[in-house]
């Protein structure tokens, strides 16, 4: 008899907590962060967190009638980890986003998961031109490498320069961005004189910028990843490439406003292309600059911020579309074509790619106020990823 | 070509200054200390402190990285270190991987994950032309500063009375204690300078090979080929080995960008076929 009881205790209970827990997911949208917020990474992932935080602390977390709630998870760069975290996310915590993303594999390993579960997952920072092709349900709010990479071949042709040397990381990124950059110079009728790929895990430049000294192009093409592109930057200095008349040019992962100011006297005059700098003019991005500044210690926004704070307003925007519905397909119709003005300038959705369509700039490492910035000085409008533009 | 060999040296100089101190533990008191890169990464940070925090000299920064090393070693030793010397070579190597990665962690949390920049002083870079060869100044002073070290270490090890006593706790240190050689003393000074060596490493090789809190990790590895590959028992084969490391490294990576990342290895595939010992094997030993 006391065994029965305590069955029909148990059971009782249980259904109350059932009954309870879905009253309440009712009214809370949970969206699952998963970031690097350790290992050689975590600055992505530092970037991101901040600014999503920040633009909750704007915009109020309460959309559509609904609660939000931002769950983020460290993955520490490694793709089982954050295929594990977002299965969790999706059984347990019940998310209505994935969100995050600091890079290419990362995402590549959750983008089944997102299919399977029907999860919308905004990717903000992991930028290899085919990761949005590998699930319907992916977004992405960063930017892609062959975006980038095109207008600075395009601006580096039109300004006398004729031959380059290209010099990436061997990944995924890297490639991109070379192919891209060879695509895009050769076809304008520029000479490409070798093209060098550098060991993801390099601790020494030296051998290839003496090929490149060796090769005496106009110009160097660099794409490394940020925290690299400092020691790339110096060394390019050290050999004296820049009094040898070779310019330096790349896609702005090179001078990271992370750590731009760091780098000291050797980037200034560098020229990259990329779809922000903290130092763009213009009253949306002063705000979001101080805003983000005053609540982070004064760190300065990088580039993976922004992926971060639009990535938040995309979610806001769908959820307000659907009225508070989380069904997947809903929310994924709600973001194509969504339109909005961002810190970097206007930006699209496109509805086919599920890339951003958005300015790109050409800009100059400049001292402002005693620090480096990033001065744009020519503007690309409305580039979309021209490897998905046939 | 005269170029990429100056290079090849400096690099390989460099390899050798940050992994000689694992030789002289691995190879003379016989302990695995994968940690050693984290003494490396202290000295580098250290120097990143004080030049740039503190506007510090460059120059005076590196005695001082290599002190602080040494010290840091000097207290480990006794407190952690000490208790493993007879314990298998697989204690050794969890404990000390351990250290590492508490290492990581601690300088994560209080420098953050990106790099760090040691700003060198002006004059160390400039570039001038020797014999037909472009040749940095800084990478000069890194081939003047290590060869140095190289002889003095050599010397020591050899020719004094502290290499001999050094040697004898090794070989036994029950009857070097007997004879009344304060084998605990010598350990602590071997381990601290080697500690210190490599704090002085990682100060000077931050220019070149980036300070980032994974630093103990990326260039253990590197460690360990220049010690396999050179054999322990010497100064001179660690020596050697780096610089055909490091030549064959740089050379690799202009001749054949494309293979350019696994010459290191193939080099250590090779030489241990033909050498298993290493370049400079000790003759029976253990």
């Amino acid at each position: 008899m006391p065994a029965a009881k305590l069955f029909r205790t148990i059971v009782a209970a249980g259904l109350g907590i059932g009954l309870a827990g879905a009253a309440m997911a009712q009214d809370v949208v949970k969206i699952g962060m998963i970031l690097p917020m350790t290992g050689p990474f975590a600055s992505t992932g530092r970037q991101i967190e901040a600014a999503a935080k920040l633009y909750m602390q704007q915009n109020g977390s309460t959309v559509a009638g609904k609660k939000i709630e931002l769950i983020v998870k460290d993955d520490a760069g490694v793709p089982d980890n954050t295929k594990r975290i977002a299965q969790e996310m999706i059984v347990n915590d019940k998310v209505a986003f994935l969100a995050g993303f600091g890079l290419t594999p990362l995402a590549l390993a959750t983008a089944p998961l997102a299919t399977e579960a029907k999860v919308p997952m905004v990717v903000m920072a992991a930028a290899t031109s085919v990761i949005t092709e590998k699930s319907p349900y992916i977004v992405r709010t960063g930017f892609t490498l062959p975006q980038v990479t095109m207008p600075i071949a395009d601006w580096a042709y039109k300004n006398k320069i004729r031959s380059v040397v290209t010099l990436v990381s061997d990944y995924g990124p890297g490639i991109d961005a070379e192919a891209q950059f060879i695509r895009t110079f050769t076809n304008l009728g520029g000479k490409v004189m070798a093209e060098l790929r550098v060991p993801l895990r390099n601790p020494d430049f030296a051998p290839f910028l003496q090929r490149v000294a060796d090769a005496k192009p106009d110009a160097v093409f660099v794409f490394v990843p940020s925290g690299v592109g400092a020691i790339f930057m110096k060394q390019f200095a050290e050999r004296g490439l820049d009094k040898g008349g070779i310019k330096l040019i790349g896609t702005g992962d090179v001078t990271d406003d992370d750590i731009l100011n760091d780098m000291g006297d050797v980037a200034l005059g560098v020229i990259t292309s990329f779809h922000y700098s903290a130092a763009h003019d213009s009253p949306a991005n002063k705000a979001y600059v101080d805003a983000f500044r005053k609540a982070n210690n004064n760190l300065r926004p990088n580039f993976h911020s922004l992926g971060g704070y639009d990535g938040m307003r995309l979610i806001y925007r769908a959820l307000e579309t659907t009225k508070g519905s989380t069904d997947g397909d809903a929310l994924i119709n709600a973001m194509k074509g969504s339109k909005w003005e961002s810190p970097r300038g206007p930006v699209t959705l496109d509805a086919e790619t599920r890339d951003l369509t958005q300015n790109v700039y050409i800009r100059k490492v400049e001292k402002q106020d005693g620090q480096l910035y990033n001065v744009e000085f020519l503007s690309y409008p409305s580039v979309k990823d021209p490897t998905k533009t046939r | 070509m005269l170029t990429i060999l100056f290079d090849g040296v400096a690099y390989g100089m460099l390899l050798f200054l940050l992994a000689s101190g694992l030789a002289v533990t691995l190879g003379l008191m016989n302990f695995v200390n994968l940690a050693h890169g984290a003494f490396a990464m202290a000295g580098g940070y250290l120097t990143a402190v004080l030049s740039n925090k503190l506007g510090m000299p460059f120059l005076l920064c590196l005695p001082l990285a290599f002190l602080f090393s040494a010290l840091l070693g000097a207290a480990l030793e006794p407190t952690l270190y000490r208790r493993l010397y007879r314990r298998p070579h697989l204690d050794q190597v969890l404990f000390s991987i351990g250290l590492v990665f508490m290492a990581v962690a601690t300088v994560d949390f209080f420098f953050g994950s990106t790099q760090q920049f040691v700003r060198i002083p002006e004059f160390l870079r400039q570039r001038f032309e020797i014999g037909g060869a472009s040749v940095g100044a800084y990478r000069l002073f890194i081939i003047v500063v290590c060869g140095i070290l190289a002889l003095a270490l050599q010397a020591v090890l050899t020719r004094t009375r502290f290499g001999s006593r050094l040697r004898a706790a090794v070989d036994d240190p029950r009857v070097a204690s007997g004879l009344g050689i304060d084998v605990n003393r010598i350990f602590l000074v071997t381990f601290a300078f080697g500690s210190g060596l490599a704090g002085l490493g990682g100060a000077l090789g931050a220019e070149i090979l980036g300070l980032d809190p994974t630093f103990p990790l990326k260039f253990m590895i590197y460690f360990l080929i220049v010690v396999a590959v050179g054999g322990t028992t010497t100064i001179t084969g660690p020596l050697l080995a780096s610089l055909l490391l490091g030549i064959a490294d740089v050379a690799g990576k202009y001749y054949v960008p494309k293979l350019g990342a696994f010459m290191i290895y193939t080099v250590m595939i090779v030489v241990l076929m033909l050498r298993p010992q290493g370049l400079f094997a000790r003759a029976g030993g253990r």
